[in-house]
């Protein structure tokens, strides 16, 4: 009976989230050997900047998550849950480590400044969220949708948007 | 002969509002405002709206800069100071053309908008998406085991790269990355090096026959297919392998493997030699490279551009190197740089690389151990073939595998590694279900076609094509 029934003793026990220091005045968690910056939106573009003078000078990845269905998840003490996440992953070159900001955005006020002006990369990137989840990012030079048809409606990768499907008939079969 | 009152003459004078070209449409007019919708369902609506590049006309000064600006990805200051190229040409001066999204040098379906004055490119502006299959989206219907079919078909000329960044995120979720068998782990670095190969190789094949070295073409797929050969033999499948999953791999190497890398090994020095040969001592091939659409290391860096087009610039930054996984740290390799940030510069990196892969997996050939190649950990791997057999447990444990899946702890992490066209990221977000609560993969070619209107503008057409291969957008990994 050992293959299945009890949950294995492998079963691995996420690392538990303890903040271990304030980045930029942010609290800031190591979770699975990777630093996490919790960052309040009002405070978005100036923690990125000061994360830029710090040698952050990469900003390889931009994305956000729809918690609709996940509402209860870790946080640290004084970081609210809110239904949307934005999600920015950044890199020293310099000393050759990475952080990740996620900033917690509210379903009634989907919107955050664009970090347009400190990494024009993030262009394309800001513009599949906002294709993607309807955040607006405030201050970027051209939010458009970039993957979906400029018609479409709805942003399909929040968790309330159908996904449709085929219906299928079962016929019965000749025996 | 022709006097005054000709009535010839008078026809011409007086239909000098009406365009020269064209037929006479008031029949068609008033057909269609009879019918107005008979069109349409002839004619799809293929206008992308706010996505296409604008006409001048249509924009104000301040709007021009910005635009600019957000197209060459710099402040308005900066583009104020740049001005605008040459000298704001009138709009009858210039027209907007569209390259793709079916044109054979955007390899797949990159729509390009270019703004021509004469031969010179002022402006441009990529239209993706034509390619868009909602996969992220999919990936929250499907399980981690299932995932890897998924993702393999994103970037489709690196597909073990796409399977590896999302095995090692779903392991880093469940906590088992340090665990995963040595031999798995040099398995994964031998094909991800040979894939980094395979993809380089195809590069050589399209940006020489970009470039009119039509029988390079030829030679670069060949070669290719010589790798994807052994892909083959390893995983059974040439292309889409689902071969690296979370926990190890589908498969241990087949008996022969050791022949197979051999005979790539013995056989691609003497191609690649071929290939200098035909392309980098040409003095046409360096003609039509050189010093064409440069970018410099601040403007790749503020592009977020990884891989060869970041080393073009002389950025030492390979993540293999500097943000060491697998067992990199342990091979000895160097990491191949340009100098000036030009397309020769990014194919000259390319063709290094694939010598650098060739010593790399000559390394992991000597050094491979034994093992097992994948974790035995009963909540991810299924049992053995053999066990379901004898043991109920073994056949409910299988299927509940791979019907249910296994669940991972929630939370989320993001892994990125060193893809052959950059840094190939994996975000999961786990609510511990057996599906990904949210996936998004990183693609690098999405992020590294952000460059060509940079370095496009100023330039003239023919060099655009040199410019689109040289950055070498897979645009199944740019729409996903």
């Amino acid at each position: 009976m050992s293959d299945i029934g009890s949950e294995p003793e492998s079963l691995h026990e996420p690392e538990v989230v303890d903040e271990v220091a304030r980045v930029h005045d942010c609290p800031a968690v190591v979770d699975r050997g990777q630093e996490i910056v919790h960052v309040p939106r009002d405070r978005y573009v100036e923690v990125a900047k000061a994360l830029l003078d710090d040698g952050y000078s990469l900003c390889v990845d931009v994305t956000a998550v729809d918690y609709l269905e996940h509402p209860q998840r870790p946080l640290p003490a004084g970081i609210e849950a809110e239904r949307f996440e934005v999600v920015v992953n950044l890199i020293d070159l310099e000393n050759r480590r990475r952080t990740r900001l996620r900033v917690q955005i509210s379903d009634d006020e989907a919107n955050i400044p664009s970090l347009f002006d400190l990494h024009p990369g993030t262009e394309a990137h800001e513009r599949e969220v906002y294709d993607m989840f309807g955040i607006v990012f405030d201050g970027h030079p051209d939010l458009t949708r970039i993957l979906m048809p400029e018609d479409w409606v709805g942003h399909p990768l929040r968790k309330d948007y159908d996904i449709g499907h085929i219906p299928v008939q079962f016929k019965e079969a000749n025996a | 002969m022709s006097t005054v009152d000709d009535p010839a003459v008078d026809e011409v004078a007086s239909a000098d509002d009406a365009p020269l070209v064209g037929k006479d449409h008031k029949a068609e007019d008033a057909y269609n405002q009879a019918h107005p919708d008979a069109y349409r369902q002839f004619i799809p609506q293929t206008d992308e709206g706010d996505q296409q590049l604008k006409l001048r006309s249509e924009l104000t000064a301040n709007d021009l800069l910005r635009e600019v600006g957000a197209v060459l990805r710099m402040s308005e200051a900066e583009a104020a100071a740049l001005g605008d190229l040459p000298d704001d040409p009138d709009e009858d001066q210039t027209m907007i053309i569209n390259m793709g999204p079916q044109h054979p040098s955007t390899h797949g379906v990159l729509r390009l908008m270019l703004e021509l004055q004469g031969e010179k490119v002022l402006r441009c502006k990529p239209i993706i998406g034509y390619l868009h299959t909602g996969m992220e989206k999919t990936a929250e219907q499907l399980t981690y085991l299932q995932g890897g079919t998924n993702v393999t078909r994103m970037d489709y000329l690196s597909p073990l790269t796409n399977e590896l960044a999302f095995s090692m995120a779903t392991e880093r979720l469940l906590g088992i990355d340090g665990e995963i068998p040595e031999r798995a782990v040099w398995i994964r670095m031998l094909l991800a090096e040979l894939n980094r190969m395979s993809s380089h190789l195809l590069f050589m094949a399209t940006n020489g026959m970009d470039l009119g070295a039509v029988s390079m073409m030829i030679y670069g797929w060949r070669e290719r297919e010589e790798v994807l050969r052994f892909f083959q033999e390893v995983t059974g499948l040439r292309m889409n392998h689902n071969y690296i999953r979370p926990g190890g791999l589908a498969a241990d190497l087949p008996p022969g493997w050791r022949d197979g890398v051999l005979h790539i090994l013995d056989l691609l020095p003497g191609r690649l030699d071929e290939y200098d040969t035909l392309m980098t001592g040409q003095p046409i091939w360096r003609e039509r490279l050189q010093g064409v659409g440069v970018i410099t290391p601040s403007e790749a860096l503020a592009l977020g551009a990884t891989g060869p087009i970041l080393r073009s610039t002389g950025v030492e930054w390979d993540l293999r190197r500097d943000l060491p996984y697998l067992r990199y740290d342990e091979l000895d390799f160097d990491i191949v740089v340009g100098g000036y940030g030009d397309c020769f510069d990014r194919y000259a990196i390319r063709l290094a690389e694939i010598r650098e892969s060739m010593r790399l997996v000559a390394q992991i050939l000597e050094r491979m151990p034994a093992g097992d190649y994948r974790i035995q950990d009963k909540k991810v791997t299924p049992p053995p073939r053999a066990r379901i057999d004898e043991s109920m447990e073994a056949l409910i444990h299988h299927f509940k595998i791979f019907t249910e899946g296994f669940k991972v702890p929630e939370g989320e992490a993001y892994v990125g590694i060193e893809g052959p066209r950059g840094e190939t990221g994996c975000y999961i977000a786990s609510d511990g279900s057996a599906t990904p609560y949210r996936m998004h993969m990183r693609d690098p070619s999405f992020t590294n076609i952000q460059c060509l209107p940079h370095m496009m503008r100023g330039g003239l057409v023919a060099d655009a094509v040199a410019v689109i291969s040289s950055v070498d957008p897979v645009l199944g990994g740019v729409d996903r």
